[in-house]
């Protein structure tokens, strides 16, 4: 029975949201506005799950691991330093520390922490696009002329801009909507799946 | 620049330059950023969660306007914390199989109307003889051919085989459209670091 | 080690230094690189230049610091375009990082041209799940955000007073790095069917041609060049145009790397036949 009411659950929000979009009717937007409520204010309340998880996680590494101490421990203070400093909804506002924190201290470390993968991607283009069979002949070639077209060279930039622009919207454009419809497909057969109880993994176990 | 922004933009230069020590090997300076934009990120978004959704979502409908049907979703929400109880973690498949049935029920159709139907409807286009029909022309014969690639039901061999060589073709010549751009998009991440630290520094010791 | 052994192994902090010093060489010598501007991105130039003063468009700034690099420059151009024009924009974000982001870019545009809060722009702050949000949006902007960023109600803000949905604006731009675009295409295009234009990173920007072409979306700036084109045509000068020198040296070095390994990888070829 644990396991049944969930899957019936899931059978009739389902049939009845897939019939909604087919019937646009005051009763059925009715439907589909108080459906979509909930499941965000549903939402919401699951959102502390994920917080309360990783301090607990950063909180046991302190206690049991004396030699990342000191580091869980600048993590719980970045987090204690952010609650207090945002309590009041004023400090949502620029110029509050709590904004400040966000912008030079969160900005500053997320944005450097992907630019390091501009060096990664140097690294991975030289060993990687080496002409070895026809494929990685396309592959390479087709990014070579794409990265030229940042580098001016007068009058050979414009033939360069000129198939780019096709290079993206013929062959790159067909082989991303080949990809597409390929994805449409598996999403629609996994939603029926889930939908008639086929698929029941996100259930977890007894 | 005044004093305090300087001290500022002093804090977030160090702290650039603590993830940028990671490149020469992982070390202390790196392990301290992380760590910390680790638990800041999260008490941002823990307090932003609070003051524009929670308040906005749950405690204003339910506490000032009166709007009790506000209270059965906010149950459901809460069931979801039976997780962490063996003994009770059973009640938080209720609010995820409603959360699963409206979601799926709702994204059926616009899967299908988007990836499918639009895509399909946009590759069927009337022959024209001219550059545009030709490339129309282009476009049908390479999604079709990236189609045939991947149908494996038929064994890849003969003209079956060279059209489904045409569409790996297509799906390299996209992937490498994608790498070249990627490019692009890692340096642009670099750029705008390196040039907060240039006026950072023009800032500080003048140009 | 033969001479293309070594074109074959450099090591890679030498890759790391000499791409260093590449994008530190337009910092210290300054130099122009002309940009050319793509149909798509000006199609959303146009799309905002034509609407009427007093006309309500929608800015997405669904994204966080990880891509502010790219999509902040167009934030920018777009806002100093809407007020320029004396258009008013409906601003709310859809990444839980977005919501300092949109509130710098929207106050310190807005205070250039004294524009106010209410009256002629409104930002409705951040609210989880992108695909929820989008589609409630849809019903009316007061289910999702009763309440604007700063805790006003919908209801008294004088700019949002006839605006419930999609249908009250002209359109609507989402600058995105994530899922927030392929969302805003399948539930807010696919179900609402509202003027939809995307500005997206350079990783995802391949992605978006078909939908650029089956007419899902009517325009699609791509990562900094794209907000390049866009600050050209607004003559904005702001990050977009200024990284274009940065972007031509690590550019040519990286090319350069590639040339390099691929000599290294034919003269190895020929040498073992």
């Amino acid at each position: 029975m644990r396991r049944q009411i969930p899957l019936y659950i899931v059978l009739v929000c389902g049939i009845v949201f897939v019939i909604q979009f087919f019937i646009p009717s005051h009763e059925s937007e009715f439907i589909f506005e108080y459906g979509q409520d909930w499941v965000m204010v549903i939402g919401i309340l699951a959102l502390p799950l994920g917080i309360w998880s990783y301090l607990r996680k950063t909180w046991l590494t302190a206690v049991k691991k004396p030699k990342e101490r000191f580091f869980a421990g600048v993590s719980l203070f970045g987090f204690a330093i952010m609650m207090l400093t945002g309590l009041k909804r004023e400090s949502l506002m620029a110029g509050s520390l709590y904004m400040e924190l966000f912008e030079y201290v969160l900005i500053p470390i997320q944005a450097t922490i992907f630019s390091l993968l501009a060096f990664y991607i140097a690294s991975a283009a030289y060993r990687a696009f080496r002409a070895r069979s026809v494929i990685a002949t396309m592959l390479l070639g087709t990014a070579f002329i794409v990265m030229l077209r940042l580098i001016p060279l007068g009058p050979i930039s414009d033939v360069n801009q000129a198939l780019v622009g096709w290079i993206l919207s013929v062959p790159n454009m067909a082989a991303k909507r080949g990809l597409l419809i390929g994805i449409g497909l598996g999403a629609i057969a996994t939603c029926i799946k889930i939908i008639l109880g086929i698929e029941r993994t996100y259930l977890g176990r007894d | 620049m005044t004093t305090v922004e300087l001290l500022w933009n002093g804090l977030a230069a160090f702290l650039t330059l603590c993830i940028f020590s990671f490149l020469y090997k992982d070390n202390p300076f790196y392990k301290f950023a992380e760590q910390l934009v680790a638990g800041v990120a999260l008490g941002y978004w823990t307090m932003l969660l609070y003051h524009t959704t929670f308040t906005d979502k749950v405690l204003i409908p339910i506490f000032q306007q009166g709007k009790l049907h506000y209270i059965l979703p906010t149950i459901m929400g809460i069931m979801m914390w039976t997780r962490f109880s063996k003994k009770l973690a059973y009640l938080s498949r209720i609010a995820i199989a409603f959360y699963i049935g409206v979601g799926t029920g709702v994204a059926l159709p616009l899967y299908m109307y988007n990836y499918v139907f639009r895509q399909l409807q946009a590759t069927v286009v009337p022959l024209q003889f001219s550059w545009l029909g030709l490339n129309s022309l282009l476009m049908v014969s390479f999604v079709t051919c990236t189609l045939f690639y991947f149908f494996f039901s038929k064994e890849h061999k003969g003209t079956f085989g060279g059209l489904s060589k045409v569409g790996i073709y297509t799906l390299m010549a996209g992937f490498g459209a994608s790498f070249g751009l990627t490019v692009m998009g890692r340096v642009a991440l670099l750029v705008q670091r390196i040039i907060f630290l240039r006026e950072y520094f023009i800032a500080l010791f003048g140009s | 080690m033969k001479w293309h052994e070594k074109m074959l192994n450099i090591d890679r902090r030498w890759i790391y230094l000499i791409l260093g010093v590449a994008v530190i060489v337009p910092a210290v010598v300054s130099f122009h690189v002309p940009v050319n501007v793509t149909p798509e991105v000006r199609r959303v130039y146009d799309f905002i230049e034509d609407l009427k003063p007093g006309d309500i468009f929608y800015v997405g700034i669904d994204y966080d610091p990880a891509s502010l690099a790219e999509l902040h420059p167009m934030a920018y151009a777009i806002l100093d375009q809407c007020f320029r024009k004396d258009i008013k924009p409906v601003v709310a974000t859809l990444s839980q990082f977005g919501a300092g982001m949109a509130e710098q870019v929207l106050s310190e545009v807005a205070a250039e041209y004294g524009k106010e809060s209410g009256i002629d722009y409104c930002y409705l702050g951040y609210k989880p799940y992108p695909a929820i949000t989008i589609m409630l949006m849809g019903v009316d902007f007061r289910v999702p955000f009763p309440q604007d960023y700063y805790g006003t109600p919908i209801d008294s803000i004088p700019m949002m007073r006839y605006v419930h949905n999609f249908d009250d604006l002209k359109g609507v731009i989402s600058l995105s790095a994530g899922t927030s675009s392929e969302f805003w295409i399948i539930y807010g295009y696919g179900r609402y069917f509202m003027p939809l234009a995307l500005g997206v990173t350079g990783v995802m920007a391949a992605d978006y041609y078909p939908y650029l072409q089956s007419g899902q979306i009517f325009g699609l700036i791509s990562g900094i060049k794209g907000a390049a084109e866009y600050e050209a045509l607004t003559e904005y000068k702001g990050e977009g145009l200024k990284s274009i020198p940065y972007q031509t040296t690590t550019h040519v070095v990286i090319l350069a790397f590639i040339i390099v390994s691929n000599i290294g990888y034919f003269a190895s070829r020929r040498s073992k036949k």
